[in-house]
């Protein structure tokens, strides 16, 4: 790892200017940035630590679950106000990574490098959430601009995230054995803003929502509804783990049990 | 240099490190507590866990100055004075948990958090899914199962190891 200075600022204005830095680089559990340190594949000046900025916390009122930016994942897995409000969070939360990461690992963290096969960005597509930040809030259909892409300008911090409760939510993940990233995970939600089915670690441009299955659960809510659509292979993502046809395949099973999961 | 300020097994510990010293480095190498392994360096082994305020998390993949001002058990902080073994070592050591020994520390310290987080009832099954992020390359993973569920009735005071081993 190349070394770097830090920086521990107690509120966000000061983290926002630190950050004006072209070359600081934020830091919340650390659980993807430091391994990247250590891969010599960023080389920050700075980094700027984002936990002391009093942005950890869950609120949840008749309509909504809000998830602070440096909530960590095992908060959101064993919150029993989550686990009421919408199950299917507090179970995607719970499998992340392992125990140790989801200790260290926040919310925020996980949107904001909206790695193509991490689990929360699968969540705020198909709940459609709304990601806050220090200077605005976005919706998460204008969040998500493709791999490792997002909305965020250099030096926006995300304050918090906004869930719409939904009516019923489902998410299944097919995990590689050895990392726990999703191969395919299919997050599906009907809620005041529809059906909405997302799907995480298969497309090559990272999360995305998946029209054709939206179109036939919204008319009829069962896994029965997508027999016979098949998932085209077409932009989806092949490596080692597996073909793009394995994963379109593995879209249209997954979504099926995430479909019945829901109820 | 930046001083971090730890507790480290009871003691009180300041050492000075570098933006990029890892949690893990400054226990090996600055306190010379070496029981605490590293394996992979990617986050995926787990040899490496050790307990900060209470969590079990994994230090090569933790920056000191994160965790400035944090108490911190090692394995060398579990047994008693008197060398009385944790009751997870002795589960570990009493069901033969243990082959070469590397992932042992990590595994111990994660066990410990796993027996801690459940007070009513831990299944074979969340025992296997809460090791999902500590590797071992030796044992195959039953007797480390068996030493956990051993562990889990005298760590809350209702059982023997004993007892369990009947």
């Amino acid at each position: 790892m190349y070394d770097f200075a830090f920086s521990k600022p107690t509120n966000v204005a000061d983290a926002v200017k630190l950050l004006g830095d072209p070359d600081a680089k934020p830091i919340s559990g650390g659980q993807t940035l430091i391994p990247v340190l250590k891969q010599r594949l960023n080389k920050p000046t700075t980094v700027v630590d984002l936990t002391k900025l009093g942005l950890s916390g869950i609120t949840v009122t008749a309509t909504t679950v809000t998830i602070g930016a440096t909530t960590t994942h095992v908060t959101v897995a064993t919150s029993a106000d989550v686990a009421k409000a919408i199950p299917a969070l507090a179970h995607l939360a719970s499998h992340i990574g392992d125990r140790a990461v989801r200790y260290r690992g926040t919310i925020g963290g996980s949107l904001a490098n909206n790695d193509p096969t991490a689990d929360y960005p699968s969540a705020a597509l198909a709940l459609g959430a709304t990601i806050k930040t220090d200077r605005r809030s976005i919706a998460a259909d204008d969040y998500f601009q493709g791999m490792f892409t997002t909305a965020l300008e250099p030096g926006e911090i995300i304050t918090a995230v906004e869930f719409p409760i939904p009516e019923k939510a489902a998410y299944v993940k097919f995990p590689n054995p050895a990392s726990r990233y999703a191969m395919v995970g299919v997050f599906v939600a009907k809620g005041p803003k529809g059906v909405r089915v997302a799907v995480t670690g298969a497309g090559q441009n990272g999360v995305f929502r998946h029209t054709a299955f939206e179109t036939a659960l919204a008319a009829n809510f069962s896994a029965g509804a997508l027999a016979g659509l098949a998932t085209p292979a077409d932009g989806m993502n092949a490596d080692i783990h597996g073909s793009a046809a394995y994963r379109a395949h593995l879209v249209d099973v997954i979504a099926k049990r995430a479909v019945a999961a829901a109820g | 240099m930046p001083q971090v300020t730890l507790t480290v097994n009871g003691k009180a510990a300041s050492v000075e490190v570098e933006g990029r010293t890892l949690l893990v480095e400054v226990l090996r190498d600055k306190l010379g507590l070496t029981g605490t392994h590293v394996g992979c360096d990617t986050s995926q082994c787990g040899a490496c866990v050790v307990h900060v305020d209470g969590k079990a998390i994994k230090s090569c993949t933790t920056l000191a100055w994160q965790v400035d001002g944090s108490t911190v058990t090692t394995i060398e902080g579990l047994a008693a004075a008197d060398g009385t073994l944790h009751p997870m070592q002795e589960a570990f050591r009493e069901y033969h948990a243990l082959q070469c020994g590397f992932c042992t520390p990590g595994m111990v310290m994660s066990a410990i958090d796993l027996v801690t987080t459940h007070p009513d009832g831990l299944t074979e099954q969340q025992i296997r899914d809460g090791l999902e992020g500590n590797i071992c390359r030796c044992t195959g993973y039953h007797n480390i199962v068996k030493a956990i569920a051993a562990a889990w009735p005298v760590m809350h005071g209702r059982g023997t190891l004993a007892a369990a081993a009947e």
